[in-house]
């Protein structure tokens, strides 16, 4: 595939998704013009490249579709659920048949049988019987891909004036288009006897005829030529292709002799204009010579001979013809100034550069501030903050909105949503909310499982739905908010919920707990995302098989998220997962153990107390505090992770928060934030329990980074086991 | 060849309208138009017609509809309103177009 190629389907991807996104809006819109206007032009574009790399079988198909899609347009057939799904199904196939073009392959005969049954489709919308694909001429790719200013016609016109002596020269006009019938079909003549002078001065063996026809055939420009070329030196003859540039036609319309005003109307009459055409060479018109016009003039109703007559807009026509080439040039080029298409893997390059870099400032500052040189200091703390914003910018770098990666479940909640018979409306918020790119790619499946999930188990039919007395229709919601250095998604449903009862019940004959057991809401519901676990009672192609939920979790886990489940049976469920918002680099808390030093995400920092003497007598043998009147469990590091070193006098509680709950972890020292690039640890430390990664400081040790998530699980689970023994106990 | 009748004339031609007799048909029909106030002509007879005739029939319409006056086509014979569906003029002449039974 060359580089064109590749471009053409890059854009061309970008472009269907688009169409996707706005054939759904127009599910909804009942027929906005502006959105099948850009439905069209998505459509016309890809043919353009497609002309471009000469590509057939792509060409052919997006013809017709364009056909429908420019029929759309005029009004002439209006957009009902049946034309959106076969559009739908178009645009699904385009994206397969791009897939050809990328691996260089021709269509299968089966997606050859799929693109004609598609456009038979499409011509049952077109009330025409599918023609063989002959009629597509690819004359000139160049005024294909001109785009923008375009006569909308599929038809050629002929503008002919003969000159005088033909008749004499024993060659009838009427012979030639006779002939024009014999390869193509004259679709619309207006004959112009405009030049024939006053009745003394005419001469009647002279021609004073002229004609404009619009014409429709599949001959080339040269085959056409052909047949005027016995009065080509005597006759002023422009054949225009399908489609060609507006701004050429008014100009050499503007050359002939005739009337303008007269002649811009014949134009429309002929088809060789449509309605849009001439209002936009009105508006042309209205914004270059505003000041000219008579008052009178303005009253009118215009006529496009106005505007063919007004000079100013006429010569602003002809300019864009003229410099079109060099606008659109300039444009995309600008374009491609706005958008530049890196490889990610260089990117990945740079923020492992970025990271080293931060590192080794981290180094060289320290050192220089026990050199004690005050210029020395100045310097690097000046070099650690440029270093600073170069992170912030390579890691925004990576950064994309949510909101692409939730526009993409219209479609799967709508196709869903009819495969279930229900009826269900997405509603999208948070969409600007930004994570790793990185990230991104991996929500991916774990989303779509949650979706899926909701669609088939959550939201229930709709006559069950009006049975319990909510609106037919069921209302699913995905959410992105940031929540201190990470990002939520929730997928909330309004659906049936879940029912504690049964996920226990389930739970205890599967024996992963006992029937006995004392659990939290939160607890039980957390069961379903233990491997093989599904209450659903009927099994469909769409979830509930029980492989799932775990996989969900484990794919969340992996990404140091974390996946949680709220629910309320007959009212809906939330599933809410959070994830840091970057995968390499984060502001760190600096703590020190002992002679260890560890790392807290700074993000998960709630505030540092010291624990005061009184304190630590009397949680020599308990787990929690009293801050504030509140009880906050905590981890005394020292025990986590079994360092003998005795420690200071003093010990510090580092208060953190992981998904709405807080804990204290209990240190030796604080040491103070900075910045710190995550390496990964050997698998072989991989059961070690609230440790996420590793960092170098910039003394060359090294220091771990904590696990918040699991410290933060661990010091609750502790708790409430003390509380339910306490409970028991009274 | 031509009947007066009170402002009425009907003006029937018989001969080819082509090139070759475009000259003097151009004199009569103008001369037919200044002698009444509607001029009907019977093309029914005309054998064969081309762009020359056809042009002189436009002539004539024009100049009649610049006098305020009437102009018809009563009677057609096939070669011209061959061509002037060609021409895609047949409404501007007005005419009912007798088809052949």
């Amino acid at each position: 595939m060359d580089a064109i190629q590749q471009a053409f389907v890059i854009e061309s991807r970008e472009l269907l998704q688009m169409m996707e996104e706005n054939l759904l809006q127009l599910e909804n819109s009942a027929g906005d013009p502006e959105i099948i206007n850009a439905i069209f032009r998505a459509a016309h574009t890809i043919k353009g490249g497609a002309g471009v790399i000469e590509c057939d079988f792509i060409i052919e198909f997006t013809h017709v579709l364009e056909n429908v899609l420019d029929e759309m347009r005029s009004g002439t057939i209006t957009p009902n659920r049946e034309l959106i799904e076969v559009l739908l199904a178009c645009s699904d196939h385009l994206g397969i048949l791009m897939g050809c073009v990328e691996n260089d392959a021709l269509p299968s005969d089966e997606e050859n049988k799929t693109s004609l049954s598609l456009r038979k489709q499409l011509q049952h919308f077109l009330g025409q019987e599918a023609s063989e694909s002959k009629e597509i001429v690819v004359a000139d790719p160049n005024i294909q891909t001109s785009g923008g200013g375009e006569m909308e016609t599929d038809n050629w016109h002929i503008s002919l004036r003969f000159g005088p002596d033909v008749l004499r020269k024993g060659m009838d006009p009427a012979s030639f288009l006779r002939y024009l019938n014999e390869f193509g079909q004259i679709v619309h003549l207006t004959t112009l006897p405009d030049a024939m002078p006053e009745a003394e001065d005419m001469d009647p063996e002279s021609c004073y005829l002229g004609f404009e026809i619009s014409y429709k055939s599949d001959a080339d420009k040269a085959k056409i030529e052909s047949v005027f070329s016995f009065v080509s030196e005597d006759c002023v003859i422009n054949i225009w292709p399908p489609h060609s540039k507006l701004a050429d036609f008014i100009q050499a319309i503007d050359a002939l002799p005739e009337d303008s005003m007269r002649l811009g109307e014949i134009l429309v009459q002929c088809g060789a204009l449509t309605q849009s055409e001439l209002d936009k060479a009105l508006a042309a018109q209205s914004t270059t010579s505003a000041d000219d016009e008579s008052a009178s003039q303005q009253e009118q109703s215009p006529k496009i001979g106005d505007v063919l007559v007004n000079q100013g807009a006429v010569t602003a026509e002809v300019v864009e013809a003229a410099a079109g080439k060099q606008v659109k040039v300039a444009q995309k080029k600008s374009l491609e100034s706005q958008l530049i298409r890196v490889q990610a893997s260089k990117l990945d390059q740079l923020i492992d550069l970025v990271g080293e870099m931060v590192i080794a400032s981290a180094g060289a500052n320290m050192l220089a501030r026990r050199s004690s040189e005050t210029a020395l200091v100045e310097s690097t703390s000046v070099i650690t903050m440029l270093v600073e914003q170069i992170r912030d910018s390579a890691l925004q770098l990576r950064m994309v909105q949510i909101g692409d990666t939730f526009t993409r479940f219209q479609r799967v909640v709508r196709d869903t949503s009819k495969e279930l018979g229900k009826d269900i409306e997405l509603v999208i918020t948070g969409s600007e909310a930004e994570l790793d790119k990185s990230v991104v790619e991996k929500l991916g499946d774990p989303l779509m499982h949650l979706v899926r999930n909701a669609l088939d188990h959550g939201i229930e039919g709709p006559e069950a739905r009006v049975a319990k007395g909510k609106p037919a229709q069921g209302t699913l919601k995905l959410n992105a908010y940031h929540e201190s250095g990470s990002i939520a998604i929730e997928i909330i449903d309004d659906g049936n919920g879940m029912s504690r009862e049964k996920i226990f019940n389930k739970a205890v004959e599967k024996e992963l707990v006992s029937a006995n057991q004392t659990m939290s809401d939160n607890e039980v519901f957390s069961l379903i995302f233990e491997p093989g676990f599904s209450t659903a009672e009927k099994i469909t192609n769409i979830s509930g098989r029980g492989v799932g939920l775990d996989v969900v979790k484990r794919n969340i886990t992996s990404l140091r998220g974390s996946v949680e489940v709220e629910s309320k049976e007959g009212v809906g469920s939330t599933f809410r997962i959070r994830l840091p918002l970057t995968l390499a680099i984060i502001d760190g808390f600096q703590v020190g153990v002992g002679k260890s030093s560890y790392v807290i995400p700074l993000g998960a920092v709630v505030e540092c107390i010291e624990l005061s003497e009184k304190d630590r007598a009397d949680t020599a043998h308990r787990q929690y505090i009293n801050l504030r009147g509140e009880v906050l469990p905590f981890v005394r590091l020292r025990e986590q992770f079994e360092i003998d070193e005795a420690g200071g006098k003093r010990e510090n509680i580092v208060v953190v928060q992981y998904a709405g709950q807080k804990v204290g972890l209990v240190v030796d020292e604080l040491m103070g934030e900075f910045q710190t690039v995550i390496k990964p640890l050997g698998s072989i430390f991989k059961n070690i329990k609230g440790i996420g990664g590793s960092t170098i400081l910039g003394s060359g040790d090294v220091a771990l980074i904590l696990d918040v998530q699991t410290l933060v699980a661990l010091a609750t689970v502790q708790q409430n086991r003390t509380a339910v023994a306490e409970a028991v106990k009274v | 060849m031509a009947k007066a009748n009170s402002g009425r004339k009907t003006l029937t031609i018989s001969e080819d309208m082509t090139i070759y007799n475009a000259l003097e048909q151009k004199a009569l029909l103008l001369k037919a138009l200044n002698g009444c106030q509607e001029l009907d002509l019977d093309l029914l007879k005309v054998g064969e017609m081309d762009t020359t005739g056809f042009q002189l029939l436009l002539l004539t319409k024009r100049e009649a509809i610049k006098a305020n006056k009437s102009m018809r086509l009563t009677a057609h014979s096939k070669s011209v309103t061959d061509l002037l569906d060609l021409y895609n003029m047949g409404s501007y002449f007005g005419d009912p177009v007798w088809l052949d039974s």
